[in-house]
C-alpha cells in the first residue's frame, strides 16, 4: 500500500494516493500495521515542502543568534583579528557604560510616547473618523493619514531633516510666521530636543497606519451597540469609553505590543537624522551596537548589546504569544 | 484572528448614529464640538499632506530659492534637478531596489508558501517542533543577529552583494509570511485535497493547481507586506550593501545626500523618486494594504 508513490517519484513529487488520507488519520494516533520502513520514507518525502524554510532559518537567523553570545564573550583585536576569550567583561562594562543607559532611556522614551500617540492618539482619532457621516470622508482621511507609512523612514527622517534644519528647515519659518519666533532653535543639533524631534517625526510617519487599523476594528462594531446606547442616552464622549474601548481591546492589546518592540528596535531614522549625536544624546540600542561593532570594531562589545535587545525583543514577543493565545481561548 | 478586514461602510457605527434624532437637538455644544472635531481632523491633514508637498516642490527649486522662502512655489517649474538626481545615481539605486524587492519577493512567498503547506497538509516527523521552529523566528530581531551575519557573509563572500540582502530579506521574513498563509491554508477544506486525490492528482500538483490558487488572497496580502518591507528596508541593506553598486533607495539616498549634500534639490527629488511607487501603490490598491496590513498586525 505504501510503495507505489514512494518508489516512483521525487520528494515533491508524490502521485501516492494514500498519503493524504492516511495523513489525516494520523493525526488522531499512528495507524498499526504498516511497515516502519516505509512510513518514516514518506515522513521524510513530507519534510521535502518544510525544508527550503528550516535551512534558510536554521542558517541565517538561529545560528547567528547563537553565535553572538558566543561573540559576546569573547574580544577582539582590531589589528590582527585574534579574539580571546573574556567572560563577562563585556557585560560588565556595559554596565558601566554611560551611554548605554541614554540608549535604554531614549528606547523607553520612544516606547511611551508612541503608545501615547499611536495608541492612544490613534485610537481617539480612529473614532472621530468613523463618527464621520460621509462615508467619502472617512475614507479620504484614512488614506491620507496613512500616506508617511508607506514613504519609507528614510525617506521621512530625511524630509523632517531639512524640517528642522535651522535656516532653510519648515519648522522654524512656521514658528515665525505664526509670531512663536523665539522659540525657533536648531532642533537636532542640540541635547535637549534631539531625542524628542526625532521621535515626534516618527510619529507623524506612522500615525496613519495604527490609525487605519483602529478604524478596521471599530468598523466590525456592530451599530446595534452604538445605537442602543445613543438610545438610552449616553453622549459620544461615554459612547467612546464604554463601547469602542473595551470592543477593540484586543486589537489596542497587539498595537502595545508592536509599538514597544518597535520602539526597542528602532534604527533607521536616528541613523538618518543624526547618527546617534549630539553628544550621544540620541543613541538607541540599536545604533550605539551599529557603532560600537561597525565603526569602532569592537564586536565583543557589539554583540553583549545585541543580547540585552536580544533579551528585550523576546521579552516582549512571549508577551505577544501569550496575549494571542490568551486571546484565542477567549473568542 | 483579525481576517474579517474589508473596510464595508454598511457595518459603520456612524450609519447608525446619522439616523439618531437626538443628535440634531444637541444645539449649540454639538455644534462647536463638530466644528472643533473637523478643524483638528483638517489640521492634522495639512501637517501630514504639507510637508509631502514641501518636498515635492523643493525639488523643482534652485539652491537659492531653497533657501530663500521655504513657502514659495518654485519660479519655474524645472524638472533639472529630477533629472540630475536619476542621473546621480538615483536609477541605479532604483534598479537594485526593484532587483531586491522581486526576487526576495518571489523566494519568500514560494518557500513560505511550501512550508505552509507542508505544515497544515502533510503528516510531518516532529510537526508540532518543526512549526515551532519556523515560527520562533517571528521572536527574532535582525539587529541582534547583525554581528554575527557580517562575520559569516565575509566568510563566505557575500558580504557587499546583492546576494546578501536577497538572503536575508528571505531569511528573516519567512517565519512571519509562513505564519500568515498558514493560518489561511488551515482553514480551507479539507475535502479539497481528498478530491484532487481521488483524481489522481498528485501532491506537488495539488499544491500549484488548487490550494496555491484557493490562497490567492492571503498571497496578494503577503507579497504586499513583503514588497513594503524590502522596498524600505534600511538596516541591512545600510550594512551590507553600503559603498557599492548594489545600494538600494534607503541607503543611495543617504549617500546621494553625503555626495551632493549641498545640492538640496537634488536631494528632494530623490526622496520623492524613492517613495512615489510605494504611495502609487498604495492608492491603486488600497483595499488589498488594508487587508494586509490588518491581517500582519493580527499575528
Amino acid at each position: 500500500m505504501t510503495t507505489k508513490g514512494s518508489a516512483a517519484a521525487g520528494p515533491f513529487l508524490s502521485t501516492d494516493t494514500t498519503a493524504v488520507v492516511l495523513g489525516r488519520k494520523a493525526r488522531k494516533g499512528r495507524p498499526r500495521g504498516r511497515p516502519a520502513g516505509a512510513s518514516r520514507l514518506r515522513h521524510l518525502r513530507g519534510f521535502a515542502w518544510v525544508l527550503p524554510a528550516i535551512v534558510v532559518i536554521a542558517v541565517f537567523v538561529y545560528l547567528p543568534l547563537v553565535q553572538n553570545f558566543g561573540f559576546s564573550t569573547m574580544e577582539w583585536d582590531i589589528y590582527s583579528g585574534t579574539q580571546t576569550f573574556v567572560g563577562l567583561d563585556n557585560y560588565v562594562k556595559l554596565a558601566g557604560d554611560p551611554v548605554f543607559w541614554t540608549s535604554l532611556g531614549n528606547n523607553v522614551l520612544y516606547a511611551v510616547l508612541s503608545i501615547v500617540f499611536q495608541v492612544a492618539g490613534a485610537l481617539v482619532l480612529a473614532a472621530l473618523i468613523e463618527s464621520l457621516r460621509s462615508t467619502r470622508w472617512r475614507k479620504s482621511l484614512r488614506a491620507i493619514y496613512f500616506v508617511p507609512s508607506a514613504i519609507s523612514l528614510t525617506v521621512a527622517g530625511l524630509l523632517f531633516y531639512f524640517i528642522y534644519e535651522p535656516n532653510l528647515g519648515l519648522l522654524n519659518h512656521v514658528l515665525d510666521a505664526i509670531g512663536l519666533g523665539a522659540l525657533a532653535q536648531p532642533w537636532l543639533g542640540q541635547e535637549s530636543t534631539a531625542m524628542v524631534s526625532i521621535i515626534a517625526m516618527s510619529q507623524w510617519q506612522g500615525f496613519g497606519y495604527s490609525t487605519l487599523l483602529f478604524a478596521v476594528a471599530i468598523q466590525r462594531i456592530p451599530s446595534e451597540l452604538y445605537e442602543a446606547a445613543s438610545l438610552d442616552g449616553i453622549g459620544p464622549i461615554r459612547r467612546f469609553f464604554h463601547v469602542t474601548m473595551p470592543l477593540v481591546r484586543e486589537m489596542t492589546g497587539l498595537m502595545m505590543i508592536v509599538t514597544i518592540s518597535g520602539a526597542f528596535q528602532v534604527f533607521n531614522e536616528v541613523m538618518v537624522m543624526t547618527s546617534g549625536g549630539p553628544n550621544n544624546s540620541t543613541q538607541v540600542l540599536g545604533t550605539w551596537l551599529y557603532r560600537n561593532g561597525f565603526v569602532r570594531n569592537d564586536f565583543g562589545y557589539a554583540a553583549a548589546i545585541a543580547t540585552v535587545l536580544f533579551v528585550i525583543t523576546l521579552a516582549i514577543a512571549v508577551a505577544q504569544l501569550w496575549y494571542t493565545r490568551r486571546r484565542r481561548v477567549e473568542w | 484572528m483579525v481576517t474579517a478586514t474589508t473596510v464595508n461602510p454598511n457595518v459603520n457605527p456612524a450609519a447608525g448614529r446619522s439616523r439618531n434624532p437626538r443628535v440634531s437637538h444637541i444645539g449649540f455644544l454639538g455644534i462647536v464640538g463638530r466644528v472643533f472635531i473637523w478643524s483638528f481632523l483638517l489640521g492634522l491633514v495639512v501637517v501630514v499632506v504639507y510637508p509631502l508637498l514641501w518636498m515635492v516642490m523643493n525639488g523643482f527649486k534652485t539652491n537659492t530659492e531653497l533657501f530663500g522662502n521655504p513657502f514659495a512655489l518654485p519660479l519655474d517649474w524645472s524638472w533639472e534637478s529630477y533629472v540630475n538626481a536619476w542621473n546621480r545615481g538615483v536609477s541605479g539605486y532604483l534598479a537594485a531596489s526593484v532587483l531586491v524587492t522581486v526576487t526576495s519577493t518571489i523566494t519568500t512567498v514560494f518557500i513560505s508558501a511550501w512550508a505552509a503547506y507542508g505544515l497544515t497538509r502533510v503528516r510531518l516527523p516532529f510537526g508540532g517542533a518543526t512549526a515551532g521552529f519556523i515560527l520562533g523566528g517571528l521572536m527574532l530581531a535582525p539587529t541582534v543577529a547583525l554581528v554575527p551575519l557580517v562575520k559569516m557573509f565575509q566568510s563566505m563572500g557575500l558580504y557587499n552583494t546583492f546576494w546578501a540582502l536577497l538572503i536575508l530579506y528571505t531569511a528573516f521574513r519567512i517565519p512571519f509570511t509562513t505564519f500568515l498563509i498558514r493560518a489561511y491554508m488551515i482553514d480551507l477544506p479539507r475535502e479539497v485535497d481528498e478530491a484532487a486525490e481521488v483524481d489522481g492528482a498528485s501532491r506537488w500538483t495539488a499544491f500549484w493547481r488548487i490550494i496555491l490558487p484557493m490562497s490567492k488572497p492571503i498571497i496578494i496580502s503577503v507579497v504586499i507586506l513583503h514588497v513594503l518591507f524590502s522596498w524600505n528596508e534600511y538596516l541591512f541593506a545600510m550594512v551590507f550593501t553600503s559603498g557599492t553598486d548594489m545600494q538600494t533607495l534607503p541607503v543611495g539616498l543617504t549617500s546621494l545626500m553625503s555626495k551632493h549634500g549641498t545640492d538640496y534639490p537634488v536631494v528632494f527629488a530623490g526622496m520623492v523618486i524613492a517613495a512615489l511607487p510605494v504611495v502609487v501603490l498604495f492608492f491603486i490598491c488600497q483595499r488589498y494594504f488594508v487587508k494586509g496590513l490588518s491581517e500582519g498586525i493580527g499575528k
